[in-house]
């Protein structure tokens, strides 16, 4: 890859305050081209603040956020959007009211002719098994498909690098399964970054983790060295950090 | 999908029937009477456009209903030919809702506020023509006159040929026809990219953001296109009664046409232009009996349809009518009841 040397995404002492709260504080992230990367920490770590920031829903009080070399610090969410980033929110953000098929329609639609859209929107049905209920209204589907539904919104779009914040809560343990394989076939040509506290699912996708505790990176390695760290494991058990 | 074409080839079908019926059918009276039942359809559309499908709520409709009204009465006056003015109608209160509402979606207004602007804005126009007495208040040749109107506005004339004024039955079917017109042109726009996009962005505003679509320019041009429906609503008003007053923008026109759509059905377009008709025959049933006060039927159709149909009486038809043909065909499998279902979000 020409590009090899500049990295798909990189965050630069990226800190969030809210009033007294800091819910970030000099996060330095580097991400390469078709990486997969886990987030974990326990909760209000700052991992669904990070991605916001990352995605423009919320304006860093300080630091950089750079794509491919371009600063997109404090860009509107849509144009970030437009730059190749999609996101899977925490709480799934879906057109409710609209069938399984308009919402990837929507989704696929945005700078395309009307034939490229119709087949980008048919293959994304088929790539997540939605296409036997592409017909049904979002918002009368259960948990599991409506997070397939959302992940199908942000693959329509095809962007270059797709974030999923808990991407299998809620979910049975085949789809679970279902949705780490899915995970594993995008990355195969788009990068990832999940947040997920799901040990067992972390375990079935990662290679590289990233833990977050009170709004800081505090560990980066591979799965298994991160997961045998004795501070990790304090910090899920809730005790401080040494 | 295929449903949604049949009901609207039905419907285009019923207006041009319609269209060609009435002048056989009633007497003079009546025909003028379905045409100003049928200029307060094509206000209601605009109404139940931006509210229903693009999810703004503007309580100030009757703003650009009177603009049009008003600048289709001016501009008549001025050249003497009608096929200028009608297009100033239409221009005019689109550029004033582009400049609105460009403060306004720009300047991530939330909706309650959008409400409580649009509402000022047209008390705003009202206090303004009202006081628009006197000769100083004269634009080119036509004075407008204040509270008391602009009397013999030239009405409508074959399109630049200013001799050849219309009667009143060709009145009625430029009337209708521009209502055909309108369904068709939101038809079509809604069953576009930009329709369904608009669509999307009412749903749910995040997602359409995060997906990379800018909600304010989508709701601006929203905003402007039903902006431009109600001022050629207005500008067929004034051909009908040939003269427009600063009741136009009275409060009453508003709420009036917040009734019209919720009556009918939010979210559907045959709902307001049904609402519209239905109410005004009642208003004019009722004032004509003189034995109740025609504010008083409309306010008791208002908290009826509020309590008992809150989704309007489209939506409720329609669920009856397929849960009819799911029971006779016996078969309604789940599947298809969520297709027809999907059908009804989409109409």
């Amino acid at each position: 890859m020409s590009t090899s040397s500049v990295p798909l995404l990189e965050a630069k002492g990226l800190t969030m305050r809210f009033g007294g709260v800091t819910a970030n504080e000099d996060v330095n992230f580097l991400l390469r081209e078709v990486e997969l990367r886990c987030l974990i920490g326990p909760n209000g770590a700052g991992k669904s603040t990070f991605f916001k920031m990352l995605t423009g829903q919320l304006t860093p009080s300080e630091g950089k956020v750079f794509f491919r070399g371009q600063d997109i610090t404090g860009a509107k969410s849509h144009e970030i959007a437009r730059h190749g980033i999609g996101i899977k929110t925490q709480i799934p953000n879906v057109f409710n009211g609209l069938s399984v098929h308009e919402n990837i329609f929507v989704a696929a639609a945005r700078n395309k002719s009307m034939q490229q859209t119709k087949r980008i929107a048919s293959a994304t049905l088929e790539r997540l098994g939605l296409t036997g209920i592409a017909h049904r209204i979002v918002g009368q589907l259960a948990h599991g498909q409506r997070q397939w539904v959302e992940i199908g919104t942000v693959l329509a779009q095809e962007p270059e690098l797709i974030l999923l914040d808990e991407p299998a809560a809620g979910m049975t343990h085949e789809e679970i399964v279902r949705t780490a394989e899915l995970i594993r076939e995008i990355n195969k040509t788009q990068a990832i970054i999940v947040v997920e506290h799901d040990m067992q699912f972390i375990r079935m996708i990662a290679k590289t983790v990233t833990v977050f505790n009170q709004g800081r990176i505090l560990i980066e390695d591979d799965v298994d060295v991160v997961l045998a760290d004795q501070r990790v494991r304090d910090v899920y058990l809730g005790k401080q950090a040494a | 999908m295929k449903s949604a074409l049949a009901s609207f080839i039905t419907v285009v079908a019923l207006g041009i029937v319609l269209m060609f019926a009435l002048p056989h059918t009633t007497d003079m009276f009546g025909l003028m009477q379905m045409t100003v039942f049928v200029v307060m359809a094509i206000f209601a559309l605009s109404q139940g456009f931006i509210w229903g499908y693009g999810g703004i709520m503007s309580f100030g409709q009757a703003a650009f209903f009177g603009l049009g009204g008003y600048t289709y009465a001016v501009a008549a006056i001025n050249f003497g030919d009608s096929t200028g003015a009608v297009a100033l109608a239409i221009i005019v209160p689109g550029l004033f809702a582009a400049l609105l509402g460009y403060f306004m979606f720009y300047g991530r207004i939330s909706d309650a506020y959008i409400g409580v602007i649009t509402l000022t804005v047209t008390v705003i126009l009202f206090n303004l023509i009202n006081a628009t007495s006197g000769d100083w208040y004269t634009i080119g040749n036509a004075p407008l006159g204040g509270f008391n109107g602009m009397p013999s506005v030239p009405t409508l004339n074959m399109p630049g040929d200013p001799s050849t004024i219309l009667d009143p039955e060709q009145l009625w079917y430029v009337t209708i026809a521009t209502l055909i017109l309108v369904y068709v042109l939101l038809r079509g726009i809604l069953a576009s990219r930009l329709g369904r996009v608009i669509v999307a962005i009412r749903e749910n505003e995040t997602r359409a953001t995060l997906i990379g679509y800018d909600p304010r320019l989508y709701k601006l041009i929203t905003f402007i296109i039903g902006a431009m429906i109600a001022g050629i609503g207005g500008c067929l008003y004034t051909n009908w009664g040939a003269f427009i007053s600063p009741t136009v923008f009275a409060l009453a026109m508003s709420a009036q046409v917040i009734i019209y759509v919720l009556v009918g059905g939010l979210g559907t377009l045959l709902g307001p232009i049904l609402g519209a008709v239905l109410i005004q025959w009642l208003i004019s049933f009722a004032g004509s009996q003189s034995a109740v006060d025609s504010n008083l039927v409309l306010g008791v159709v208002l908290v009826a349809f509020v309590l008992l149909v809150p989704q309007g009486l489209v939506p409720v038809v329609r669920d009856t009518i397929t849960g009819f043909w799911q029971r006779r065909a016996g078969t309604g499998s789940e599947e298809q009841k969520q297709t027809t279902r999907g059908a009804e979000v989409r109409s």
